[in-house]
């Protein structure tokens, strides 16, 4: 029998951390760091308008670009919150949480040949659909010396006339970093004098700790050429209800809603139910929820330094991601010793991007508590080494 | 009164006995300062007292608790105040509210049977001037004290890794 597997679905590389998940498995009292999710539950009123709606028989298909209640407060929240104003009925598509709003954005765009450029470290999956859809990714460093930001020189240096579209991420997974508007708007004469597309997935734009996040599409020159990417996985704690949103400029929202309906048809009802009183209810949960995660933040951080694990101060998102070149040890070494030795799992920083070499994502999603049992442990590990 | 301050209550309200390094790094203070906050704030009164949160039940106390409402004549320039003084004063009241609504003072009181809270109440609240009228409530079940549900729920699978 021939290999019907597409030589685009083997070009596929296989998660880097399979094997640690492997040997995670095998244990009862991890520690998990390893999460990219909140550990709250999400808010009760959303829960509950979702099972009202269920019991009220709401289980149908709704309209491909989602319920027109949930895109208008989608448009408004985006406009009170961001200062960015899509048309709810032109320019927003609820999507099946953010990865498929990635990913039909990418196919949206992109034709074979066209380079991408990926600002790494990242989130795993924007490499893969670039090159599903046939482009070509080009990763471009954000570096810890700052504070893992992209920069308008890195960006230059992987411009190319091939190159068509920019993904980012801030606030980040796996760095935590964020952009503030200058920096954006040194980014932004590039995009606009090489005529690219910015793809911007902002699912942490509500995890920010010293500033409110900027959006670059809120800048008027970037706005035309932007795809803003969003859910509601991260700020209300609703990863499993996969609801994230694209939103875009007529033609380009026309274009990505061509593909949603075919793959998708549209995003689960329920879903979207629960993510319109999440918007309508939630903010103060969700308050508390940022504020909880900076306490942990703070603590975690501060713990890692004392411990020797050089870490900036993540001003976004809910990771914090030390260096461990203190150690000797590479960063996957590092991560399978730990996960051996004393059962706490973080993420090896290399498998987010060439740039997270040598260092380790942790999420600070978990209780105080844990925290402290991680560092406690971080610690006998450490002492085990010196 | 600042964020600070505010952020140190909500910490020590949930955990009293968190320590001070603890609030320090986590309320972004020195030592020092936290110390000085927290006194400040046990000074002025806005922290009342540092509790445990204990369910009687699982502490095998088979104590009653009951919810007694009142109905309250007020008095000229004093309102409910002075009544309110004097029923405070009682060991047994563990709470006492003025409400609005259909009536007027909420009791919660404890005792060690239901023949005591009976006797309490009928003798002690129900004869006292200015009370008109006495609904008495047994507690039969707490689901939630000061936000702190008693039920356990079972854990929540998550994945030990995800993006």
């Amino acid at each position: 029998m021939r290999d019907f597997v597409s030589a685009r679905a083997h070009a596929i590389p296989p998660s880097g951390i399979r094997k640690f998940f492997d040997i995670a498995q095998t244990m009862k009292d991890v520690i998990s760091l390893g999460v990219g999710e909140p550990d709250f539950a999400t808010p009760w009123c959303v829960c509950e308008a979702s099972i009202y709606s269920i019991e009220q028989g709401s289980t149908a298909y709704t309209s491909n670009k989602g319920t027109p209640q949930l895109r208008g407060a989608i448009s408004r929240y985006l406009d009170d919150r961001f200062g960015i104003r899509y048309d709810a009925d032109e320019e927003i598509i609820v999507t099946c949480g953010v990865s498929e709003a990635a990913d039909i954005a990418i196919r949206a765009v992109v034709d074979p040949g066209d380079e991408v450029l990926v600002a790494e470290p990242c989130y795993v999956s924007y490499t893969p659909c670039v090159s599903l859809a046939g482009g070509i990714p080009v990763t471009v460093p954000c570096r810890a010396e700052d504070e893992f930001r992209l920069t308008a020189d890195a960006l230059a240096e992987c411009i190319t006339p091939q190159t068509k579209v920019l993904i980012t991420n801030f606030p980040n997974n796996p760095t935590g970093g964020v952009m503030e508007e200058a920096d954006w708007r040194a980014v932004a004469d590039l995009l606009v004098d090489h005529d690219l597309l910015l793809i911007s997935d902002e699912v942490y734009a509500e995890l920010t700790y010293d500033h409110d996040h900027f959006a670059p599409a809120s800048i008027p020159e970037l706005y035309e050429r932007t795809i803003t990417l969003n859910g509601f996985s991260k700020a209300f704690a609703m990863t499993g209800w996969r609801i994230g949103y694209l939103c875009a400029p007529p033609e380009i929202s026309a274009a990505a809603l061509k593909i949603h309906q075919y793959v998708a048809l549209c995003a689960p009802v329920m879903g979207q139910v629960a993510a319109y009183e999440a918007l309508r209810a939630g903010e103060e949960e969700k308050d508390a929820m940022v504020r909880e995660y900076r306490l942990r933040r703070n603590l975690f951080v501060d713990g890692l330094n004392k411990l020797g694990l050089s870490c900036h101060l993540p001003r976004g998102a809910f990771y914090a991601f030390p260096s461990v070149e203190s150690t000797g040890m590479a960063d996957d070494e590092f991560a399978e010793a730990l996960l051996r030795e004393q059962h706490v799992a973080v993420v090896p920083g290399g498998v987010l991007g060439p740039s997270g070499a040598g260092h380790v994502r942790c999420a600070y999603a978990v209780s105080r508590d844990d925290l402290k049992e991680a560092l406690a442990r971080i610690r006998i590990f450490l002492e085990s080494r010196s | 009164m600042d964020e600070k301050d505010l952020t140190l209550l909500r910490l020590l309200e949930e955990n009293c006995r968190t320590p001070v390094s603890d609030l320090a790094v986590m309320a972004e203070l020195s030592e020092q300062d936290t110390e000085d906050r927290i006194s400040r704030l046990e000074e002025t009164g806005t922290i009342r007292c540092y509790a445990a949160i204990v369910d009687w039940k699982r502490a095998g106390n088979s104590n009653v608790a009951a919810v007694i409402e009142l109905k309250v004549s007020p008095e000229r320039d004093l309102g409910y105040d002075r009544i309110a003084e004097r029923i405070a004063r009682f060991p047994q009241v563990r709470s006492l509210r003025l409400m609005t609504g259909a009536y007027d003072l909420q009791v919660l009181v404890t005792g060690s049977s239901m023949h005591e809270i009976a006797r309490f109440v009928a003798e002690q609240i129900a004869p006292m001037d200015r009370i008109r009228e006495t609904a008495t409530h047994i507690i039969m079940k707490t689901y939630k004290e000061n936000g702190i549900t008693f039920a356990e729920r079972g854990e929540v699978e998550r994945l030990p890794y995800s993006f």
